[in-house]
């Protein structure tokens, strides 16, 4: 077999996106060497697309706001599936973590004091997401991306891991590929994070780059991890639905937060016309209340465009279903109309959603600042994600740590924006500093070659098969069906029908997947990647499939038309996939740990 | 349905050449989309480096008909499609395959420059005030998206090959939005002077015009820059007092 390069790190982060980021600083902070695994360059990771803010409970704009509020709202959006406790280290750690950024030098935008600014978001009672215009997801990686090259963590740049490697419970390395050159990379490690993000190169119409295809899901699951609430992606209310190129690119819920509102073909505010029972007393019920609530009236409840992604992108479905949507099968985002309210309207827009005006004027010759956006849901999110113990972010295998899109727990069925980047600090932080001590704890486990080499010989094998043949199966085509039947059948509204297709598709996708054929050398050789990618977008793919079946009721991200309503038995607890003996997928279910009585309380309180 | 012909560089730093591709196109299209669409029907191996095709992450950077650009926020509309447009690799860095080039130098660069270094807090919880009017200049540079553009088209780098001794545009942004941080307390403008190379900027705002976040390159980092290299070591009236002090 072919040498490998190889390398030593105690920790080995796999992921640079804020989590990633966030975890290798820590870990280095305490002192063991790390080393960071990017699958594209440095600093390019989705964080970068980022644009709402990053909720904390600072109470710069509104000191009535603390870490209970927070937590409530979060549990609430969650619709009680989260890991309370993730919740509750969430809520009480994110103020800090927010402040280490502006100590490393991130600069937000400020209050009239000089402090930092927060804005209103969807879920959030308080304003309360720290942002940077709409780019705040560039601040965040930049800021932790600059910070983390002068602590001595070596990063290795367009690597992709193949396996993790175990020696027997415990996971001591990784194997895979640098994508330029196409060498195999062998990394022995004593303890590793996953933070590679999301999943949301499964569907068709989707917010997530090239990047998120369920690496770091697939390869927990392989090394005999538990995923859980996979059955909950989140759809976001609001992409871009035209020109078709650009459908699914993320129109930021902060032009909702600034008084952008929405309206059917028939100009009517159609979110007025539900709103969910558990949110009527905190929501307007008049245009004139809404517009306050954005103006920063204390007094004023939030305007319905403001109610959770799920239930806003549901709205939006059904009226467009019902035949009041626009040219292009949207709704209209207006922000242009504030100008009936404020002087400078355009300016005001421009300096506050600065890159949604030139998102619109570059790609769809629309000038938000006097014209309506279309819009329409864009798969976003995975609340679902490996299974993680709430302090130290551990996986159910030893050694293995995971953090952000690709755990799971804080979210439980519904995300509420702005908690995300404030999820990668706070547990991409505690990932970093757990992994940091099991290292100093454990020694090195040993690497079983064998099973490296077999690795490294099916990720070859692609290649035999197209030198073979010419009439063979490519990645692209196999990918963009798989997206497709997704995006149709495991997508917003599922039903069981739909669904017991959508896992006979996936097994075919299976079995061709096993077929595939790439040209070409191993030098950046795209086919390949996509090839080698494949396998997860499938193991995902079933994973989000499976527990979306036994999960027979609606709630949060999940909504099955056979099983419309929300069913308190379902509420107890959670769907847990893991790999069988035989590598079949079971499903299981966990029950919920009882609330404290001290955390019911808090929640009993913010209902008021 | 309209197509177009793309002629793309394909090859290594070895050897390579443009090949033309004919694809279809739709409303709405940019460059990189164009690209996609050839890599998934025709061209499997087809190297090209992206990641959020929204002009978020400045992945895409290529040479667009000549002009420094990102594929992602090109439109076809803007180009005149009766003739092949060409698609080529930045011309500053070296060349790894097809549209993919090797720009780890500029993460060496950045990684030599001194760290943000903020004074004390100013609460004794920790934090800092600073007001809006104070940091809308530094946020103006850290709009930056790293796509490299700026080192591209720059003549010291693209034509002179002054690597070692000049930082380039992106990395004048870098300093200006550290130098001119409100909390921060390193200097920085020694080091400009000396192993930075801003002396090598002829101020032709090239940067400025392919920045494709329309930072002011020249005009609010650059030229400042120079400003205070200037001061501080051609000042003929503090260079008398250095000179006295010896």
């Amino acid at each position: 077999m072919p040498e490998y390069q190889k390398f030593e790190h105690d920790v080995l982060v796999i992921g640079a996106g804020g989590a990633g980021l966030r975890a290798a600083i820590e870990a280095s902070a305490a002192g063991v060497t790390v080393g960071l695994v990017c699958k594209s360059l440095l600093g390019k990771a989705h964080t970068v697309m980022a644009e709402g803010g990053i909720a904390a409970a600072l109470g710069t704009v509104n000191s009535a706001d603390n870490w209970k509020v927070h937590f409530a709202d979060t549990m609430r959006g969650g619709q009680y599936l989260n890991v309370w406790r993730m919740a509750e280290i969430h809520a009480k750690e994110a103020p800090t973590c927010v402040r280490e950024l502006e100590a490393w030098g991130a600069v937000f935008d400020r209050t009239p004091e000089g402090d930092i600014l927060q804005r209103n978001f969807g879920g959030h009672r308080y304003p309360r997401l720290a942002h940077v215009g709409d780019r705040t997801g560039l601040e965040m990686i930049r800021t932790l991306q600059d910070h983390g090259v002068h602590q001595g963590i070596d990063v290795h740049m367009e690597c992709t891991i193949l396996s993790l490697l175990k020696d027997a419970d415990r996971v001591v390395g990784a194997f895979g590929y640098d994508r330029q050159r196409g060498r195999f990379l062998l990394f022995h490690a004593r303890a590793v994070v996953l933070a590679t993000g999301g999943v949301g190169r499964a569907y068709k119409i989707t917010s997530n780059s090239w990047e998120y295809t369920g690496d770091g899901h697939a390869l927990a699951y392989n090394a005999g991890a538990d995923l859980m609430d996979m059955e909950f992606v989140q759809f976001h209310p609001t992409g871009m639905i035209w020109p078709p190129s650009v459908a699914g690119i993320l129109v930021t819920e902060g032009v909702r937060g600034e008084g952008g509102v929405l309206r059917n073909s028939k100009g009517r505010r159609f979110m007025f016309d539900d709103i969910p029972e558990a949110y009527r007393h905190q929501t307007a019920d008049n245009e004139e209340e809404g517009w306050k609530y954005c103006q920063g009236d204390k007094q004023a409840r939030r305007p319905p465009e403001l109610l959770t992604r799920d239930h806003v992108a549901r709205c939006i479905v059904r009226e467009i279903k019902e035949g009041r949507g626009g040219p292009h099968g949207g709704v209209f985002l207006d922000i242009s109309w504030i100008k009936e309210k404020i002087p400078n309207a355009p300016d005001h827009i421009k300096k506050k959603l600065p890159s949604m005006y030139h998102q619109f004027k570059q790609l769809a010759d629309v000038d938000i600042t006097t014209t309506p956006m279309e819009v329409g849901p864009t798969m976003h999110y995975i609340m679902g994600g490996i299974r993680v113990h709430p302090e130290t972010q551990m996986s159910t295998v030893p050694g293995l740590f995971a953090a952000g899109e690709c755990g799971c727990g804080l979210h439980g069925a519904n995300r509420l924006g702005g908690n995300s980047l404030s999820d990668l600090l706070v547990f991409g932080k505690r990932a970093g500093k757990f992994a940091a001590a099991f290292a100093k704890e454990h020694p090195a486990g040993s690497i079983n070659t064998d099973q490296v080499d077999s690795i490294a010989r099916r990720a070859l094998e692609p290649f035999e098969r197209g030198t073979r043949s010419t009439d063979t199966q490519g990645p692209y085509q196999i990918q963009h069906e798989l997206q497709a039947k997704m995006q149709e059948l495991v997508g917003i509204v599922r039903t069981e029908p739909e669904m017991l297709m959508a896992l006979e598709e996936i097994g075919k996708f299976q079995k061709r997947a096993r077929e595939v054929a790439v040209h070409g050398n191993r030098e950046y050789n795209s086919g390949w990647h996509t090839a080698l990618d494949l396998p997860n977008l499938l193991t995902v793919s079933e994973a989000i499939t499976r527990s979306a079946r036994e999960r027979r009721e609606s709630r949060g991200g999940h909504f099955r038309e056979d099983y419309p309503n929300k069913d308190k038995a379902f509420g107890e607890f959670n769907v847990i996939v893991r790999r069988g003996p035989a590598a079949e997928m079971k499903v299981v279910r966990e029950n919920i740990p009882p609330l404290p009585a001290e955390l019911k309380q808090i929640i009993e309180e913010q209902q008021k | 349905m309209a197509s177009a012909t793309f002629s793309i560089w394909r090859g290594t730093a070895e050897q390579g050449k443009f090949f033309n591709y004919t694809t279809e196109i739709s409303e709405g299209m940019v460059v990189l989309d164009a690209v996609h669409k050839i890599q998934a029907e025709q061209a499997n191996d087809l190297a090209v480096r992206w990641n959020c095709k929204a002009g978020k992450c400045g992945s895409c950077s290529a040479e667009i008909n000549g002009m420094p650009r990102l594929m992602c926020m090109t439109r076809l509309n803007q180009l005149p499609l009766e003739r092949p447009v060409t698609i080529e690799p930045m011309k500053s860095f070296p060349l790894i395959k097809d549209l993919v080039t090797d720009v780890s130098w500029n993460f060496r660069v950045k990684k030599q420059i001194k760290q943000f270094k903020p004074r004390p807090p100013d609460v004794p919880d920790g934090s800092w005030r600073m007001q809006q009017e104070d940091v809308d200049r530094v946020q103006e540079f850290r709009k930056c998206i790293e796509c490299f553009l700026c080192q591209d088209v720059c003549h010291v780098l693209r034509e002179h090959h002054k690597h070692e001794e000049f930082i380039g545009p992106r990395f004048f942004v870098y300093v200006a939005a550290l130098e001119m941080h409100p909390l921060d307390m390193e200097n920085r403008v020694e080091e400009l002077a000396k192993a930075k190379g801003i002396g090598y900027c002829n101020i032709t705002k090239c940067c400025t015009k392919v920045c494709p976040e329309s930072i002011t390159i020249t005009d609010n980092a650059i030229i400042p820059l120079k400003e205070r290299v200037v001061d501080e070591f051609y000042d003929p009236i503090k260079r008398l007092f250095r000179r006295l002090r010896r």
